[in-house]
């Protein structure tokens, strides 16, 4: 048994510990906070498995703002809860689920053991024409290029996903502003460290954007880091989340998905292809979509987590939050 | 049995183990959590797979191991992810304003019988 | 010299993990929340700044040595910020008796007021 192995093995015992601590914790909010510890954990899973890009992202979206999500909802919900607990499904019938679960996760098991060998692959055909793109970050490139259409559906699907959350607002709150994240009113330190970390995670979100063309990184991953430090500046107080119906901040939430559609249309004349990009501009062009989306999707983030627009009393008498 | 295999048994206990966390907790939060621990679990089969298609790369002498396709859906489908979960959280906050419960049963409020009787 | 630094490494990441093993025994042995927070946040300024101590005659990537001193630091940062936090939430609510209300100039003047304490 090889030291990699040991150390892959304690960490893979650390990650059920904590899914299983998430699974049977009496209290959500102590579930949702080993949910965020797991999210850590599953980020060195990640980098174990030479995926950096993914590591990247599920630390700063799966654990960070997933986490703050889950976090601020388990407080506001924990009045519910002794009454849920009672609603629990006898022993019979839980162990009945457990040894169906049991048999599913052995199922699948049995699937990753049965894996072909050697694995199908399309890891060759990426690395034989990536240098087209002028890219040097392959995952940048099948988001980019390869598998552009996954992409542009998604940064669209992020879009709907905020009008759904706005649309769960009462009649009276709407154009209003976002009411989950209560600013935090007692002591000064939190506002201290919302003064004095977002020049700094500012840099780093732009780094992330900047370098994930050729280095692991990209326009996700920096711009969950320029969402998370706008949450910060809200939590502390500093500044009020935005009305829904600000024009500016509309056009800001949909500039990155136009960008894409309005090139990728342009690379039917250009190119042959919708979302084709013509050789020589292929990189030029990514970068524009990249910086595009970068905006929208920090801009939603951070209002998915804002939460739907509250009536303005509820705003001030929820101003300080304590679990 | 290889660092990947031992990861990909992983997963297949965290689907498990999310599916149950699904069905038998009663809080419609918890079973927001659990349908994250399934999520996290089937990205974490994709990762798997990306791995083992990254063994090309290293016979073909690249530096770089890893299949980047399959790491792009994850990317992709952990954002996605991200999204359905704020949709769902909020539902439930609202669901919780408006009738005073955070579980997804029928419309009368539970008695207080002791546990483990009622059946969903 | 390199075998004088690759000893160097191993001292200090090695005491950092001491510091760390130390930090998470009082975790789970120290009676109240102040006393466990004392125990954290000693484990994440001196473990840590131990490791990466440590780690710094191992880069090898051009300032490199810049990104693991700017961890330490942002780990300092947040470790300080959410002591005081989780310090000010545990509180006993008569140590508030000595607190003015207004003791907090922070509070920009564009923010909502807010006046109920729980």
């Amino acid at each position: 048994m090889t030291s990699a192995l040991v150390v892959d093995t304690a960490l893979v015992l650390l990650v059920l510990g904590l899914a299983l601590w998430i699974t049977a914790a009496r209290a959500a909010y102590g579930a949702a906070v080993g949910f965020v510890a797991y999210g850590l954990l599953l980020t060195i899973v990640w980098v174990r498995l030479a995926a950096v890009d993914v590591a990247m992202t599920e630390a700063a979206l799966g654990s960070g703002l997933t986490g703050l999500l889950l976090l601020g909802a388990a407080a506001r919900l924990a009045p519910y809860e002794a009454a849920e607990y009672q609603r629990r499904p006898g022993l019979g019938l839980r162990v009945l689920v457990g040894v169906l679960c049991a048999a599913l996760a052995a199922g699948l098991a049995a699937v990753v053991l049965l894996l072909p060998d050697p694995a199908p692959s399309q890891a060759l055909a990426v690395a034989a024409h990536l240098p087209a793109t002028g890219l040097g970050n392959p995952v940048t490139g099948v988001l980019m290029a390869y598998r552009a259409v996954d992409t542009l559906l998604e940064s669209v699907v992020l879009v709907p996903a905020l009008i759904g959350v706005w649309s769960l607002s009462t009649e009276m709150a709407w154009g209003g502003r976002p009411g989950f994240l209560t600013p935090w009113r007692s002591g000064s330190a939190l506002p201290l460290l919302a003064r004095v970390l977002p020049p700094f995670g500012i840099l780093v979100g732009i780094h992330l954007v900047w370098a994930g063309a050729d280095d692991p990184g990209g326009k996700f991953q920096g711009a969950a880091v320029l969402a998370a430090m706008w949450i910060l500046v809200m939590v502390a107080g500093l500044r009020e989340p935005p009305r829904v119906s600000d024009r500016l901040m509309r056009f800001l939430l949909v500039i990155g998905p136009l960008c894409f559609i309005g090139i990728g249309a342009a690379g039917i004349r250009l190119a042959g292809a919708f979302l084709a990009y013509p050789e020589a501009y292929a990189k030029p062009l990514i970068l524009a979509i990249e910086v595009g989306l970068t905006i929208s999707v920090t801009a939603v983030l951070g209002l998915l987590l804002a939460g739907p627009p509250a009536p303005e009393p509820q705003y001030q008498r929820q101003s300080r939050r304590r679990s | 049995m290889s660092g990947t295999t031992l990861f990909g048994l992983c997963a297949a206990a965290l689907v498990g183990l999310g599916l149950y966390g699904l069905i038998c907790q009663p809080g419609a939060l918890r079973k927001i959590l659990a349908f994250n621990l399934i999520g996290s679990g089937v990205f974490l089969l994709f990762g798997v797979i990306a791995q083992r298609g990254g063994g090309v790369l290293a016979l073909a002498g690249t530096g770089r191991d890893g299949d980047p396709v399959p790491q792009a859906l994850v990317i992709t489908g952990l954002v996605v992810a991200f999204a359905a979960t704020a949709i769902a959280v909020t539902l439930l906050v609202r669901l919780a304003e408006t009738s005073a419960r955070g579980t997804l049963e029928g419309d009368e409020p539970p008695p207080p019988a002791p546990s483990g009787e009622r059946r969903p | 010299m390199s075998l004088a630094l690759d000893l160097f490494t191993i001292v200090a990441v090695t005491l950092g993990a001491i510091f760390f093993l130390a930090g998470t025994v009082g975790l789970l042995r120290f009676p109240d929340t102040l006393t466990r927070l004392h125990a954290l946040t000693k484990a994440d300024n001196l473990g840590l700044g131990l490791v990466v101590l440590g780690l710094l005659p191992q880069t090898t990537a051009p300032f490199g040595w810049i990104g693991l001193i700017a961890v330490w630091l942002l780990a300092l940062l947040s470790g300080a910020t959410v002591g005081q936090l989780l310090a000010e939430a545990v509180r006993p609510p008569e140590w508030d008796q000595t607190r003015t209300p207004a003791a907090s100039p922070d509070v920009p003047p564009n923010a909502p007021e807010a006046s109920s304490h729980d």
